[in-house]
């Protein structure tokens, strides 16, 4: 079966060769073309399809290697979608290219959940969508997500424990712009320590425990800079010691901005916050000029570890709050979509039988050319790959209606002719030609709608819709080439070897 | 069959009013009582939804109770077969961290719940009310593009605009029609709009407009082949010589919807019975409003629009 994508392409080279020779009538061409197509399409159906694999030059290694698989949307595999957003003041845009990282640097973290083919998907300029398939714990994937491990590098006027959680100037996410959150933030505790200090002097005689473990006005330090500058950080252990400490070495453009604070503020304390809680305050002893830096604390092994996983992971350039989360069992949308292909199978079922009982021989050729349609598009949902959800599988089903729709039009507008007394061949080709321009007409305003219906569904959080666009549009297209040309070739091959005469006094068999 | 159709136009009118006046009265009332006129999902107004199965019995007040304690008043629902244990729970925004204490407190309190037999959804009201306005963008979008192809596509056809006017009141008489069974549904038996919803309406007004370009084309291939003919007459030639199509055509799509409905998936039901309803509308409208409307157009009947508020 490996083999069949280079039997098929010589085998339709040489029928197309054949066809270009002997110039066989518009029927016959058509009839190779139709054929050719099925047979590709028929072979990518097949349910243990290998894919597309070529080794060109004999390496062992595939240069071409193109997996056909039906891709499962999560309300049918079941699993968890979350749809996270940069927590970012309305109107404020990530900086270019953050975002894309963001993406990056979640995709390397979900890798740990265990999840199969996990998706990770940048929609618009501040939205990330995830998927993981067969994963039910929003919790945990969204810790897991949202952990970003700001680390701080703060100036402090002197050493500070480690384990004190202490303010700075830097506003998550707003980057550079720390002057607005902090003003209203620093108004009402000015109020506030007023009111401490005069109670303070009031009581003096009598001074509390409280006060002597002092937090009236919380101090705000200035951040130097962020994690962002951070390049990599490891494990090692301090030689001296023996004790483990995280070693990090900074991008180019955070050595010269280390180089450059360290060299003026020799002697002054250096704070390494994460997430607002002091690390440690190491004293600068030398100007840093190397752009490397090493982070020493009361760390364990596994303590230290967990740092340096988090500085490398957990620099996320923009924080993110979760917009919506969505969690499904998988055998729920196990039975929902054997139960709805079993359905559409019923209801195509109906319809074949409509067309051969209300056409009769006309039904002929439009029941090959629904089966060749369906054939085309199931074939289309594994190459591209759609994922198929259940919209999709909708909108497969609704453009199986317009394509009948296409036969009901030529159909009725051939029997129409044939009352007004035509002949056979002037009326299928009067009826194919009328009823095309309907066609024509009426795929085109439904496929502008499924335009719409994909921009609906692209820039905005209602992804189902998009599914159903993009089976519907593709059935649309699909059914301009079978609903006209195949069932014209068809229909012209099976009238052949049937006598006009015996057609036109056996009308019933025409459904006239 | 319908030898003097487009003379009973009055009657169309009347039938399409009977449908579509008592869904604008349920809109303008579920817009008094609920704030909208149609009851709205979390996809368009943020909150969470959970349907869940519960291996074992479980009350009303039991789901209530656990999410009262997470300061949540839940619109509680029981699902198909009781003996299923399937509820549907509706409250407000939740954070995972919530939501997974609530899933644990409900397994804690009534039964274990079966999570390959659940779902679970929030939605911040943020993107809700986004999804709202791209909705609406949406509708407003396509009925713009639709008018502006269909005057194209007749604009040799003396009196181009009046196909495109007539195709869009025939759509929006099948969006009021679609919005006004929902709204109706939604006040007895709790159908919310969501994002589906929106994909049926489209698929509706796709429908309608692929319906009556089928008819007005064929006017538009009739005109000049009957020049002796009255226009009315031609109207009444060409909606007789389409109407087989027409019915074909709805029945086919009967046969399938019908299908899905009896046999399909849970979950796609009250889509599919929307859209077979909108559906249906769509193929009504096209021949019984659409056209009407253009011989009433033709005969000045309606130079201002007094018969038009019949129907839109």
């Amino acid at each position: 079966m490996t083999l069949f994508p280079l039997i098929w392409l010589i085998a339709s080279l040489a029928a197309l060769g054949v066809v270009i020779i002997i110039r066989p009538s518009r029927h016959v061409t058509w009839l190779v073309i139709i054929l050719s197509l099925t047979a590709f399409a028929v072979w990518c159906d097949l349910p243990d399809n290998p894919g597309i694999r070529l080794d060109l030059n004999g390496d062992g290694t595939y240069e071409i290697d193109k997996p056909i698989a039906i891709r499962q949307g999560l309300d049918l595999a079941g699993g968890l979608k979350v749809l996270l957003e940069a927590d970012l003041p309305p109107g404020q845009e990530p900086p270019a290219g953050a975002m894309a990282e963001v993406r990056r640097i979640v995709s390397d973290r979900i890798d740990s959940l265990g999840a199969l083919e996990p998706v990770v998907q940048q929609q618009g300029a501040r939205r990330l969508i995830v998927e993981l398939p067969g994963y039910q714990d929003p919790e945990r994937a969204v810790s897991l997500i949202r952990s970003t491990a700001l680390l701080e590098f703060v100036e402090f006027p002197y050493p500070i424990p480690a384990g004190t959680v202490v303010q700075t100037d830097y506003v998550r996410g707003a980057g550079a712009q720390p002057g607005e959150a902090a003003v209203t933030e620093s108004s009402t505790p000015t109020v506030e320590a007023t009111a401490t200090a005069e109670r303070g002097a009031a009581s003096e005689a009598a001074p509390s425990e409280q006060e002597a473990t002092p937090t009236p006005e919380a101090p705000v330090y200035h951040t130097v800079m962020t994690g962002e500058v951070l390049a990599t950080a490891d494990v090692t252990v301090d030689r001296a010691t023996g004790s483990p400490e995280v070693a990090f070495t900074l991008t180019s453009e955070g050595a010269t901005l280390f180089a450059e604070y360290t060299s003026a503020h020799v002697g002054d304390y250096l704070g390494i916050v994460l997430d607002g809680v002091v690390i440690s305050s190491p004293q600068i002893q030398s100007a840093i000029t190397g752009g490397q830096g090493v982070i020493k604390g009361n760390f364990d092994l596994e303590s230290a570890t967990q740092l340096a996983t988090q500085l490398r992971y957990g620099a996320l350039p923009v924080p993110l709050r979760v917009d919506s989360t969505s969690t499904v069992g998988p055998t729920l949308g196990q039975i929902s979509v054997q139960q709805s292909i079993r359905a559409g199978l019923i209801g195509i079922a109906v319809v074949l039988i409509f067309l051969l009982v209300y056409y009769r021989l006309l039904g002929v050729p439009a029941t090959l050319a629904l089966v060749i349609f369906a054939v085309l598009n199931f074939a289309l949902y594994k190459l591209v790959p759609i994922t198929m959800t259940l919209p999709a599988i909708t909108g497969f089903l609704i453009s199986v209606g317009t394509a009948v729709d296409g036969n009901i039009l030529i159909f009725e507008r051939m029997k129409e002719e044939l009352r007004h007394g035509k002949r056979l061949g002037v009326a299928v080709e009067t009826g194919f030609d009328r009823a095309w321009v309907s066609i024509r007409d009426s795929n085109i305003s439904t496929i502008i709608i499924c335009v719409v219906l994909f921009l609906f569904g692209t820039s905005f959080g209602a992804a189902a819709v998009r599914g159903f666009a993009v089976t519907l549009a593709l059935g649309l297209v699909i059914n301009l080439f079978t609903a006209v040309v195949a069932t014209r070739t068809f229909l012209h091959f099976i009238l052949l070897p049937v006598q006009e005469q015996a057609l036109t006094t056996r009308r019933w068999l025409l459904g006239v | 069959m319908f030898a003097n159709f487009a003379q009973r136009r009055n009657l169309y009118y009347l039938i399409s009013a009977s449908v579509i006046v008592p869904g604008i009265i349920a809109m303008i009332y579920s817009t008094i009582v609920f704030g909208s006129p149609v009851c709205l999902s979390i996809d368009f107004q943020g909150g969470s939804l959970f349907l869940v199965k519960f291996n074992g019995p479980a009350t009303e007040t039991a789901i209530r109770e656990v999410y009262a304690r997470f300061d949540q008043s839940p619109t509680v629902q029981q699902l198909g077969d009781p003996a299923e244990n399937r509820w549907q729970i509706r409250a407000g925004d939740l954070t995972p961290e919530q939501q997974v204490a609530i899933r644990e407190a409900l397994e804690a309190e009534i039964a274990p719940i079966d999570t390959d037999q659940s779902t679970f959804d929030t939605v911040s009201p943020a993107i809700g009310s986004e999804v709202t306005l791209a909705a609406i963008l949406a509708v407003v979008a396509a009925g713009v593009i639709i008018l502006g192809f269909i005057w194209l596509a007749f604009r040799r056809v003396p009196h181009a605009g009046r196909y495109g006017v007539c195709a869009i009141a025939a759509m929006l008489h099948d969006v009021l029609v679609t919005m006004g069974v929902m709204s109706i549904l939604g006040i007895f038996f709790g159908w919310e709009v969501d994002a589906l919803f929106l994909t049926a309406l489209l698929t509706v007004v796709g429908w309608s407009v692929q319906d009556t370009i089928v008819v007005f084309d064929r006017i538009r291939e009739n005109l000049p082949k009957h020049r002796h003919e009255s226009y009315e007459m031609v109207v009444n030639r060409s909606v007789l010589e389409t109407l087989h199509r027409s019915l074909a055509t709805q029945l086919n799509a009967i046969f399938v919807m019908v299908a899905i409905l009896l046999f399909g998936g849970l979950t796609i039901k009250e889509f599919i019975a929307i859209l077979l309803i909108g559906l249906t509308s769509g193929t009504y409208s096209s021949i019984f409003n659409a056209v009407p409307l253009l011989v009433s157009w033709e005969k000045g009947e309606l130079p201002f629009t007094r018969r038009r508020e019949a129907t839109a």
